[in-house]
């Protein structure tokens, strides 16, 4: 029944998304405003049925319905019931569910937002959503059925892979696929914009908001899925440019990349082409990347079950792709005036360079990707780059970005003079070479680091000072204080002092990534009781073995406890757990953060209990709780830049 | 000229898909392996009844070993098909032996009895028969002689007829060249 309701509302849903499609082109032809209600009906239409069947797909993991094979094979009846319920994205068809869900909640939220604007544009968004909406449904209609039905009917099922049992997993793919959805709504508006031949700036500015909060998706889904690893996978790191991890960041790469150059266009009405280019292809890496994920053409250690699904979102990424990068040669010709760079010394060649980097990076990671497949095409040996390839090829361009990070915003429109370069920078700039100074006689003397830190530095600079020389004017004009003074400049202003607090985070991060990454120590030995092992300022003594059957596990946990420049800072407990399931145990790695560094401990085997031994490997990782920072910080100021202001508080948008 | 645009962007964008097409004629999981021919690796089971068995027990005999679990659709496909194929040798010098890997005892139980199924089966219980003989896709079989030495591998569900005749094979020592595929799931 519930398998039933839920498979007829994804066809029906289906049916509804082909009218969607036929309508706008039929209003175009015969009867606008008819067929225009029509298209963002269907959208609505499809809200509706598409929920229905998520609801009928949750019904059915919660109340383990194991006549539904999704069912059977993503719970048991011991699992509980937060993780019934994230059964929806814990496999593949679900997951496609989950995804067109996410993507009919923002069709439909856009298609209600602006049923009384855009009356030329909305007709063809409607129609983008739908197309997209309609791939979906096909896949899960007929495909790759979430509602495909059993018999016999087991008793209990298999249940959800024990990595997956964790609270970052409850959040980190609903965040990754919203911000890959959310990119349709610019992309949408672009083809709509490039359909009807309308390319002013628009669309630009109507998606501002949508784009941004895709953006803020796409790096809070990064980072949890950063955290997961780190946290869970029990290997030490957060990051090992695997090419599922690669396919979930390559989109962000454009995607920031749009969010600069878009500013270009709205102020200056230059890189038109760019900027159409550059969410086409934002929007065409999301479906690559569930392509790559989908399909096993690339061997990862993510790679989900694949079957015939790879082939239709190859078929799909190939309609994306020559469609609307068709369709933008065909409408190149409305598209050809525009100004030229007055100065190479400006915001728009900073935030061209900002956006050559980051295509650059995009370029270069998207080659490593699908490396194997090149080699096996040319030479015929499979033959994969791993971290070094991409950590030699992406670290120069990141400096690159963190300088432009400092100079981009600060620096004048059209041609800087020499005045505004002295008055913005001479002061932040020598503040950083200090602080560079300063690193320096503390013992910082590899050049990378030390150079990524002074960058860092330099933007803090440049954002602290300008900030400050804007609080100097509000307390001259307004006689208002600190506090004060920045909450009427962010009212204010919302996208510079909301960017200024993304920037930080993004600076947090990269000084946790670039701290992490270079001062790292790690040792592993095998201890046995009141034995012990010295890494940095950290000792760590063992102190014995327990091992204790758990209702889903055998776990074996190691007590060791940890001095820390020789204060006793209590016992963590890392742990193996043993599932009938698993061929290998899982480990439970334990860490305890402070500001400037971790120690993290795994457990990677023992003797027999009996006997008391124990490989202990140990990591002491500098700074990385400052990525975690850093995405809060993001938050907040993602918040800053799209909160709704009343219209007469934004006086000085630039 | 819009056309002569649209060209260039075709043959800018064509190569990429190509290459992505290209991805579906080969299996970026498949690894060749290395055991056929070789001495199988020796395991110790302990059966479902309770009864310890390795390899060395099977010396002198031909060796149908095959791994599965309950949860595994191409397993199911292909069980009655072993049993039928064990039926037919089971009074010759052959002798079947299944592994359930990755699965509780209940459910391998439960799916055994369900499939009538009559041949010695016992667990993996650590992993480490599957990691020695690097199954990476249930059901996963093997066909080893008399002298021990792995003379064919199939990944995937396999039939009667295909098990019967190799099984022939390994009896004489004659090791095939390449492994087989049939419909597989991941072991994850």
């Amino acid at each position: 029944m519930t398998a039933t309701l839920g498979h007829s509302s994804i066809l029906m849903a289906f049916a509804l998304a082909l009218v969607g499609i036929a309508s706008p082109l039929i209003a175009a032809r015969f009867e606008p405003e008819r067929f225009r209600a029509v298209a963002r009906y269907s959208i609505f239409g499809q809200f509706t049925l598409v929920t229905v069947a998520a609801a009928a797909l949750i019904y059915g993991l919660v109340a383990t319905d194991f006549s539904i094979k999704y069912v059977a094979f993503n719970t048991t009846r011991a699992t509980p019931i937060y993780y019934r319920v994230t059964g929806l994205w814990g496999a593949l068809e679900g997951s496609l569910l989950l995804w067109e869900w996410i993507l009919i909640i923002f069709a439909g939220i856009v298609a209600w937002v602006y049923r009384e604007r855009h009356h030329e544009l909305m007709p063809w968004v409607v129609m983008i959503f739908s197309i997209v909406s309609a791939f979906f449904l096909g896949v899960i209609g007929f495909l790759s059925n979430p509602f495909e039905t059993i018999s016999p009917i087991p008793l209990d099922g298999r249940g959800l892979n024990p990595l997956l049992e964790d609270a970052n997993m409850m959040t980190h793919p609903p965040l990754l696929y919203t911000g890959f959805v959310g990119l349709t709504v610019p992309f949408a508006f672009a083809m709509a914009a490039l359909i009807v031949g309308k390319i002013d700036e628009a669309w630009i500015t109507t998606t501002r908001r949508w784009t941004i909060t895709a953006w803020f998706f796409l790096t809070a889904g990064n980072l949890v899925g950063a955290w997961w690893s780190y946290h869970v996978l029990g290997w030490g790191g957060y990051w090992a440019w695997d090419p599922v991890e690669n396919a979930a960041f390559m989109p962000w790469l454009p995607a920031t990349a749009f969010l600069h150059s878009v500013q270009v266009q709205e102020r200056r009405r230059m890189l038109k082409v760019w900027n159409l280019s550059l969410i086409i292809v934002a929007f065409s890496l999301t479906i690559f990347g569930t392509f790559l994920t989908r399909s096993g053409i690339i061997s990862s250690i993510h790679a989900f079950s694949s079957g015939p699904v790879g082939a239709f979102f190859l078929g799909f990424l190939a309609f994306i792709l020559l469609g609307s990068f068709g369709l933008l040669a065909y409408r190149a010709d409305l598209l050809k005036e525009q100004p030229e760079l007055d100065s190479m010394i400006s915001r728009e060649s900073a935030f061209l360079l900002n956006n050559i980097v980051l295509v650059s990076a995009l370029f270069t990671i998207f080659l490593g990707t699908i490396f194997p497949l090149i080699s096996e095409a040319v030479a015929g040996v499979q033959v994969s780059v791993g971290a070094p390839y991409f950590n030699s090829v992406t670290v120069p361009l990141f400096l690159c970005l963190v300088f432009l990070m400092a100079v981009g915003p600060m620096i004048a429109w059209r041609r800087a003079s020499w005045d505004n370069l002295k008055r913005n920078f001479l002061w932040p700039a020598s503040a950083a070479l200090l602080f560079g100074f300063g690193l320096f006689l503390w013992k910082v003397r590899d050049f990378l680091p030390l150079l990524g830190f002074t960058l860092l530095a330099f933007v803090v600079c440049t954002m602290t000072y300008d900030t400050a020389l804007a609080l100097r004017a509000r307390k001259r004009i307004a006689g208002e204080g600190i506090l004060r003074g920045l909450i009427t400049l962010s009212r204010r202003n919302q996208r510079r002092y909301g960017g200024f607090i993304v920037h930080l985070g993004v600076v947090l991060i990269i000084m946790g990534i670039a701290g992490s990454m270079t001062y790292s120590k790690e040792k592993e030995a095998t201890l046995a009781v009141k034995q012990d092992l010295t890494v940095g300022n950290y000792r760590i003594q063992f102190e014995g073995l327990k091992g204790a059957q758990q209702p889903t596990h055998f776990r074996v946990e190691g007590a060791f406890r940890v001095f820390h420049n020789g204060n006793d800072e209590g016992v963590i407990n890392p742990a193996l757990k043993f599932f009938p399931s698993q061929q290998s145990p899982i480990g439970r790695a334990v860490h305890q953060s402070s500001l400037s560094e971790d120690i993290y401990l795994i457990l990677s085997g023992f003797s027999e209990v009996e006997r008391n031994q124990a490989t202990l490997k140990v990591l002491v990782r500098p700074l990385v709780i400052w990525m975690w920072i850093g995405g809060f910080v993001i938050v907040f100021g993602t918040l800053i830049c799209i909160w709704p202001m009343p219209k007469a508080e934004q006086q000085e948008q630039s | 000229m819009p056309i002569r645009r649209l060209i260039i962007t075709v043959l800018i964008i064509a190569p990429i898909l190509a290459l992505l097409a290209f991805g579906f004629t080969r299996d970026a999981k498949y690894i060749h392996s290395p055991l056929l021919a070789k001495p199988a690796a020796p395991f110790n089971v302990t059966l479902f009844d309770g009864k310890k068995i390795s390899l060395e027990d099977f010396r002198g005999k031909a060796l149908f070993l095959n791994f599965w679990a309950s949860w595994c659709a191409p397993c199911r496909t292909e069980a009655y098909d072993l049993e039928a194929a064990w039926r037919k040798v089971k009074d010759k010098n052959m002798i079947f032996l299944g592994v359930a890997l990755q699965d509780s005892d209940q459910a391998s139980k439960d799916f055994l009895k369900e499939f009538a199924v009559t041949y010695p089966n016992g667990k993996d219980e650590s992993g480490k028969i599957a990691v020695d003989y690097g199954t990476w896709g249930i059901p996963e079989s093997f066909f080893i002689d008399p002298q021990g030495r792995i003379t064919y591998k199939h990944v995937g569900g396999i039939r009667a007829a295909l098990v019967l005749s190799k099984l022939e094979e390994a009896a004489k020592s004659i090791a095939s060249a390449q492994e087989g595929r049939g419909d597989y799931q991941g072991v994850r």
